[in-house]
């Protein structure tokens, strides 16, 4: 495969304009994620409602990858269950370990995010794809377990 | 040795790994900063350690014994001789450079208290930053640091001006090259100011000991750390050279075997340095390949080693200089500059990410390095988070140069015209 396709233009459609980026409130949870080999940094916030994503927004500095792919999660997850959510993040996370093993299931449920089947072939850059999304699982998760989720909605608290 | 010379083709026949292909591309590789390719007399040099005279150091009293303990102190001899060490004695292996450096801070910092100051530079690699900050949060110390101008060097004035080395500084450490900038500091200068208040100078000679010739009281220092892999050796091999007496004024670092005199339930007394600094089986194998990179060095000659980098160096500036989009940082002539040269690439208004370009140019078959190479506080006070960096040695040629420049033109037009 050549490096060229990687760069999916779908993907540079994300990078050019990143989705949901910018960090919002309200949020019940925000975390600061990095990559500490090549110093790719997202600060992502999370809103809860009643078990529903209704908010993901983040600050990132990055590689194409990172931040298209911050921007094609955001895209995904915002509206669905939580449990939905994380479903979608073990899918990619497989697509990422697929070393480029197109299923064809995650076309329907993936969407843009299969763009990224590229870069499942370059072992290097899969720390970059998924940034965002360990990030978005981490404050999503720290969001349920301190119940700030619908207790304190709309109020900002720093993870 | 000239840039076009049969000694080059020499030189690069070598170096097996060079006429490989990479991604059905002939490889170009730009990333010895990083860590050097090793020629066949180094390689050939470990395997013939293993196959005929394998055996443990200074404790087998048998044959292979003796000829393995003469093989790695025959390469502490090499490599004291490469670097104008005034005995073997001065030289202490090490894993590598960072063990080195941590070697350094573990033994001066015995004594260090609150109030007390220790000076490094914002230009370090990661391996002269945090066994200093480590040391500076078990003692009470205070880490300051050089600023450096805005052509990439140390800020010597800036430093005059706040008084940075002053009576409370005990240990002064500073790169003699930055891995970034390729800026090489007037270590001396430095050291006769920290010398001057009485504190002991470290240098973190890691990417200057591969590309110059080193004579270490000339650098005036009392510690040198520099490491194998990058000056052709095997990896697993460093090195601490120290003045004699201060090392034997030194605490032992790593508690084990064979850095002892006398062990006794009641305590034990140590061996005289450097092997009080060796604890446990060293690498042996590995101080012998880097002693033979060592010779290899020799022959080839360092000072013509240097020469032919240097014309690389400005080659290279010149071609990216010319290059639309790119911005060296750092010093931008040769003048007291090596071959490691970091820049970003943007496509007008857009900054193209270092791993972006590195991915495209290595599907090209070249090989650099993209992100802060361990130098983070360095990449914050330029005011970037990332760069890519490109770095020579001997076996490079100005067709390599050549590569990485048409390379980042079509990057830049790649995504010049998809963004």
């Amino acid at each position: 495969m050549n490096a060229e396709d990687l760069y999916q233009e779908i993907i540079l459609d994300h990078y050019r304009a990143k989705h949901h980026s910018g960090l919002r409130e309200p949020y019940a949870c925000q975390v600061s994620h990095v990559n500490p080999t090549c110093g790719d940094e997202i600060e992502l916030r999370v809103n809860l409602d009643g078990g529903v994503v209704a908010d993901v927004s983040y600050l990132a500095r990055g590689c194409s990858i990172s931040q298209a792919s911050a921007s094609v999660m955001s895209d995904l997850v915002i509206g669905k269950t939580v449990e939905a959510a994380f479903g979608l993040s073990d899918e990619f996370t497989e697509l990422m370990h697929s070393r480029g093993d197109l299923q064809p299931q995650w076309e329907d449920e993936l969407e843009d995010a299969v763009a990224f089947i590229g870069v499942a072939k370059f072992p290097a850059r899969v720390k970059c794809a998924l940034l965002g999304w360990s990030a978005f699982k981490d404050a999503a998760l720290q969001a349920l377990e301190s119940g700030t989720a619908t207790a304190t909605k709309g109020v900002p608290h720093a993870g | 040795m000239t840039a076009q010379s049969d000694a080059l083709a020499a030189v690069r026949a070598d170096f097996p790994i060079l006429a490989r292909e990479v991604n059905s591309e002939p490889l170009t590789y730009l990333d010895s900063a990083n860590t050097s390719h090793k020629p066949r007399q180094v390689v050939d040099a470990v395997a013939e350690h293993y196959l005929r005279h394998n055996a443990n150091v200074a404790r087998a009293m048998h044959t292979l014994g003796a000829e393995a303990t003469a093989a790695f102190e025959g390469a502490r001899e090499k490599v004291a001789r490469f670097v104008g060490a005034a005995q073997p004695a001065e030289i202490v292996f090490t894993k590598n450079a960072s063990e080195a450096l941590n070697l350094a801070a573990h033994t001066l910092g015995a004594g260090l208290r609150p109030g007390d100051e220790i000076v490094t530079t914002v230009m370090e690699h990661h391996s002269n930053i945090v066994p200093w900050q480590l040391l500076a949060e078990r003692s009470g110390a205070t880490l300051r640091w050089f600023d450096i101008t805005a052509d990439g060097r140390l800020d010597l004035e800036k430093a005059r001006a706040e008084n940075l080395i002053n009576e409370r500084t005990k240990i002064v450490t500073l790169a003699w090259v930055s891995n970034v900038l390729g800026t090489v500091n007037p270590t001396a200068e430095v050291a006769a100011a920290a010398h001057g208040v009485g504190a002991t100078v470290v240098v973190d000679a890691s990417q200057g000991v591969p590309h110059l010739p080193t004579d270490v009281a000339a650098l005036g220092a009392d510690l040198v750390a520099f490491t194998g892999h990058k000056m052709l050796g095997p990896t697993g091999i460093g090195v601490l050279w120290g003045r004699y007496d201060l090392l034997a004024a030194l605490p032992p670092f790593l508690g084990g075997g064979e850095m002892i005199e006398v062990v006794r339930m009641a305590g034990s007394t140590y061996a005289p340095p450097p092997h009080r600094f060796e604890a446990g089986t060293p690498p042996i194998a590995q101080a012998v390949g880097l002693g033979a990179a060592v010779e290899y060095l020799e022959g080839v000659g360092i000072a013509a080693v240097a020469a032919h980098e240097h014309l690389l160096t400005e080659y290279a500036l010149q071609r990216l200089h010319a290059t639309a989009g790119v911005q060296i940082l750092g010093p931008q002539t040769t003048q007291d500059r090596t071959g490691a040269i970091s820049f970003t690439l943007a496509a007008g208004d857009l900054e193209i990410h270092p791993h972006d370009l590195m991915q495209l140019l290595d599907g090209r078959g070249i090989a650099v390095r993209g992100g802060h190479h361990c130098a983070r506080p360095l990449h914050e006070r330029l005011g970037i988070q990332a760069s890519t960096r490109a770095s020579v040695y001997l076996y490079n040629t100005r067709a390599d140069i050549d590569r990485l420049a048409d390379g980042l033109a079509y990057v830049r037009d790649f995504f010049g015209r998809r963004l």
